[in-house]
């Protein structure tokens, strides 16, 4: 394996509010290589989206050290592109200076960036709505909205955060195939956080299991070579599909029940 | 990718798509035999269509000639109950009356230096305490530990009728322009500061997190999110200013001018000229709602386009 491009040691978070501090994440150790496209799946509460939160620099891990790209995390970086699992388009802003955030948040929008951005609304599928107010376009077409919102910064790690769970199916099934295409096309690395075990099966080339009380790696489960390599609408109807899934959905089932014991 | 794409547009607007596609394949397969249904179909809906437009129309006339009617009832039977001494015209006046003196003075001029000085009077306080009112919020928004000191205090100046400083502004700022322009900053300003700082920190978590994982600073945050996502509420605010500056301008007024609509009503009651003040009413009535109809059109204007999830 390369010198990996994201890496989590020792990670613990604890939430601190009135009512008291609670144990989010403890002891979690994760590599992820260049390229890599990794899904963590879970219970809800399972510290999924803390974890994120850590890559994404939202905040320090209360214990352990987080580095992306080999260097320790201290804040929201460029480096890091991070897509929410609603837009979140301003809706004052026209769909291209929507896109164009990331650039003026930088200090980097100008012709040519500003080119950069006309080239990913069309490589997504949205020529001719740079013009247009989020309230005129579909969810689907919002959320790629969002998708080259991240990725005209250039990051080189994406953290995809629910970004398809609101959408309805078969946008959903088309836009997991444009995210894994295009992402595979450009060798980025990607955390995607799911709920949905068949989304994390049929996108990812590595599926972390996570367990709850307090947030903890249960496993991880390779994807086998076909399909990976096959567009995740594809993928869902390999024959060797199905065993990837009841693997994923043993594992989870099996958490809710013993995983708190274990370490309640 | 590419033909990928257009797919996936028709199928988001998937409601619309459905709705298209049912009847187009229809007309493809069976074109001859159905166009005698689409054509009773249409004029089936436009039937519908034209009923429920004729009742609308119906009940927006009912209600206009209502609105008129009582109007001209109410001031029918004023005139002729002041004219017929059933009231007393002295104190109550009459409507031809007030109408006169309103025309006699428009047309001698006299009526417009009031006119003018109450007006300008209510822009100023009414801008003045939008913008103050915001600057406080941004303050309060900024500084958190601030608001946080501050919150018993603007409760407490909230609830207190405001006017009541006047006589302090009075004493400190002296008795004219300037006394009633900071009576109406009094009116307007607490309130606002506090409908706007509820507004700012009622944007969307999911928006502030969305320019803070760009690395944008607080005062990017601000710029970007915050002020321009509190837009629609601060021209509503606006739109309630021009409603209480209103009425910070007429008590200063009555309180210390020489000139003004509100100087007037107070001049007439202290020469016992009823049609004075009534006319005086009249006017502040015609041109505060002109007044809030413009800053409503105003607000139509800019959050043209502007719409929330």
């Amino acid at each position: 394996m390369n010198e990996p491009v994201m890496s989590l040691k020792d990670v613990s978070h604890v939430y601190v509010n009135d009512k008291g501090a609670s144990l989010a994440l403890e002891n979690i150790h994760l590599d992820i290589a260049p390229g890599e496209f990794v899904s963590l799946v879970g219970p809800s509460g399972c510290g999924k989206t803390t974890l994120l939160s850590l890559l994404a620099g939202l905040f320090p891990p209360t214990l352990g050290s987080v580095t992306v790209g080999g260097r320790s995390v201290q804040g929201p970086s460029p480096a890091v592109g991070y897509m929410l699992q609603q837009d979140f388009l301003f809706p004052w802003r026209t769909i291209r200076d929507n896109a164009a955030i990331g650039l003026e948040i930088a200090g980097r929008r100008n012709e040519k960036t500003m080119a950069a951005v006309d080239h990913w609304l069309g490589e997504l599928g949205l020529e001719g709505n740079g013009g247009r107010y989020p309230h005129e376009l579909s969810g689907g077409m919002r959320q790629r909205v969002a998708l080259a919102r991240t990725l005209v910064t250039e990051p080189d790690v994406l953290l995809l955060d629910e970004p398809f769970s609101a959408l309805d199916l078969h946008i959903k099934l088309q836009l997991e195939d444009l995210v894994q295409h295009t992402l595979a096309r450009l060798g980025k690395t990607a955390v995607l956080v799911t709920h949905d075990l068949a989304e994390a099966a049929a996108m990812s080339d590595r599926v972390i299991v996570l367990g709850k009380g307090p947030g903890h790696i249960r496993r991880e489960v390779s994807i086998a070579e076909p399909i990976r390599q096959a567009p995740p609408t594809e993928a869902r109807r390999m024959a060797q599909f199905q065993s990837v899934f009841d693997q994923l959905w043993a594992e989870f089932n099996d958490g809710d029940g013993k995983g708190g014991d274990q370490h309640g | 990718m590419d033909n990928r794409s257009p797919g996936a547009e028709k199928g988001s607007q998937s409601d619309s798509a459905l709705s298209e596609s049912y009847p187009s394949r229809d007309t493809e397969s069976r074109e001859a035999a159905i166009s005698g249904v689409q054509e009773e179909r249409q004029a089936l809906m436009d039937g519908l269509y034209g009923r429920y437009k004729a009742k609308t129309r119906q009940i927006r006339g009912l209600a206009a000639l209502t609105q008129l009617a009582i109007l001209v009832l109410s001031l029918g039977l004023w005139e002729i109950a002041g004219r017929s001494k059933w009231i007393d015209p002295l104190l109550f006046s009459y409507p031809s009356k007030i109408m006169e003196l309103i025309y006699s003075m428009a047309s001698d001029g006299s009526l417009w230096p009031h006119v003018g000085a109450t007006v300008g009077e209510t822009i100023a306080g009414f801008l003045l305490g939008t913008l103050f009112g915001t600057a406080l919020a941004a303050l309060l928004w900024w500084f958190p530990f601030v608001s946080r000191v501050l919150d018993p205090y603007l409760v407490v100046l909230n609830s207190m009728p405001k006017v009541a400083l006047g006589p302090i502004f009075i004493v400190a700022l002296g008795p004219g322009l300037l006394s009633i322009v900071a009576i109406t900053l009094m009116v307007t300003v607490i309130i606002t500061t506090i409908n706007i700082y509820n507004r700012f920190r009622e944007i969307d978590s999911g928006y502030i997190k969305v320019v803070r994982l760009f690395g944008a600073s607080r005062a990017q945050l601000f710029r970007m999110v915050i002020l321009p996502g509190s837009f629609p509420v601060m021209i509503a605010t606006l739109k309630v200013n021009v409603g209480l500056a209103w009425i910070g301008v007429i008590v200063g007024e009555f309180l210390v001018a020489k000139i003004g609509l509100g100087y007037q009503i107070i001049y007439g009651f202290q020469v016992f000229n009823f049609t004075l003040v009534l006319s005086s009413l009249v006017v502040i009535g015609v041109v505060a709602t002109i007044m809030y109809q413009l800053v409503a059109a105003l607000e139509r204007r800019l959050t043209e386009g502007w719409r929330e999830r």
